[in-house]
């Protein structure tokens, strides 16, 4: 199963970014887990410097700002070949 | 990575050229829109309401219509400007660039960088952590998180639209300077150990966001998101900050305010700070105000320590930063800087 993890500690940004991959999640129909990473030290491990982050898969896709819809949908493609 | 296989961003591609194009027009209708504000708020204010001419009413309904497009349209076209810039540069690549600098000439790099990188305070703490993490000091990290939200690109664009380009370099000049001796001096104290522990322990892993080429097309469209977001949210600030800024240009008296916020009475730029520091505001409501009170008497030097006080210490974002510093730590913050802004008011005041 895919898994996909926002990165932010609750941030107005990173709550948005949060409801977009539910979105594309949703939308798209793919099987995949949603997570929520808050805390810094576990944020650390894809050495993210701007939150939110959007990691996909276990590797960084997205820090610093909120990608558009077609851009998640896109990395989310290109995580399940 | 799939990104590093695209085209060298400065070559344009047809996508690139059409944006151009639209950029390009955009430009023309804003500096047509910016030439006839003037005319128009004349025009609105004496002809349409026919309110007289020289009234207190009349003078502070015109400076309000002039004031409002003009500011609003400087404010998106500035941000617009400083946006694209950004895009040239990134935290990840500031971090590479700082990394193996020493105290003096890396202050001086962080607090620039602190400038240019696009940085949101809500990102002060990750940013802190990979600064120091990859063996910045914190000096100089310091000087980074300083400068970052002191010269932004709100406050550089109010500056300008309502003081015009001397005050808002003179501001630039010395956003830069506290930031660097600041940092200096936070770095001199030794306080390494003020650092939550946690911090030291991380060992960050690989697996940053390759620095991909970005197209022209990219840049502008990323640019105008980040305008339109910036504008939407600060654009009731500057309507407000204008409305008490006209208030005052109408009816508070010429020079009614040089005993209290004048250059003579040597207590007022502590208070200003002091009042200024508690106080959270963003350079968009606080700008207009300043300039009405520069207006009626206000000292220079005592009205930019009091802007840079709201602007470069907050609260919120020592709430923040309290997730990795320790008490001390932020108290000696909040001093150097108070006591850094204290003595460009004063130096101001002493020049001008």
């Amino acid at each position: 199963m895919m898994n996909i993890k926002v990165l932010g500690s609750g941030c107005a940004n990173c709550k948005r970014l949060e409801a977009l991959v539910h979105k594309v999640v949703n939308d798209t129909g793919l099987y995949a887990e949603v997570e929520k990473v808050t805390d810094y030290a576990q944020m650390m491990r894809w050495n993210l410097m701007q939150t939110p982050g959007l990691v996909v898969n276990d590797s960084l896709v997205s820090s610093g700002r909120i990608p558009t819809e077609s851009e998640i949908a896109n990395w989310l493609k290109t995580s399940t070949q | 990575m799939a990104h590093t296989l695209t085209k060298p961003s400065l070559r344009p591609t047809a996508g690139d050229r059409r944006i151009w194009l639209l950029v390009g027009g955009a430009t023309l209708l804003w500096i047509c829109a910016y030439n006839s504000i003037q005319f128009l708020a004349n025009w609105m204010t004496y002809e349409l309401f026919g309110i007289s001419k020289g009234s207190h009413f009349g003078e502070s309904v015109a400076f309000f219509i002039y004031d409002v497009p003009k500011i609003l349209l400087l404010l998106s076209g500035m941000i617009f400007a400083i946006s694209t810039l950004r895009s040239f540069f990134s935290p990840e690549r500031t971090r590479k660039l700082l990394g193996g600098k020493h105290e003096g000439i890396g202050n001086v790099l962080a607090s620039g960088l602190g400038v240019l990188t696009p940085f949101c305070s809500c990102s002060a703490v990750p940013l802190f952590i990979g600064f120091v993490e990859s063996g910045i000091p914190l000096g100089v990290t310091f000087s980074f998180l300083i400068a970052a939200p002191m010269v932004n690109e709100v406050a550089l664009a109010m500056l300008f639209g309502m003081f015009g380009w001397k005050i808002a370099a003179l501001y630039l000049g010395a956003g830069l300077s506290i930031a660097v001796i600041a940092g200096i001096v936070i770095g001199r104290l030794r306080l390494e150990h003020h650092v939550e522990d946690f911090v030291w322990k991380i060992k960050g892993g690989g697996g940053a966001v390759a620095d991909h080429t970005l197209t022209w097309a990219k840049r502008f469209t990323d640019s105008w998101r980040n305008t339109r977001e910036i504008v939407g949210k600060v654009w009731l600030y500057v309507v407000i900050g204008i409305a008490v800024g006209a208030g005052i240009h109408g009816y508070v008296p010429e020079k009614a305010l040089a005993d209290i916020l004048g250059k003579d009475s040597w207590w007022s730029v502590p208070a200003a700070v002091i009042i200024g520091v508690p106080l959270y505001s963003n350079a968009a409501g606080i700008i207009p105000v300043v300039q009405a009170l520069m207006s009626k008497g206000a000292a220079l030097g005592t009205v930019l320590a009091f802007m840079m006080s709201v602007v470069a210490l907050s609260l919120p974002e020592l709430i923040i930063l309290r997730r990795v510093l320790k008490p001390r730590l932020i108290a000696t913050f909040v001093m150097v800087v108070a006591l850094g802004i204290i003595a460009i008011g004063y130096l101001f005041n002493l020049l001008i």
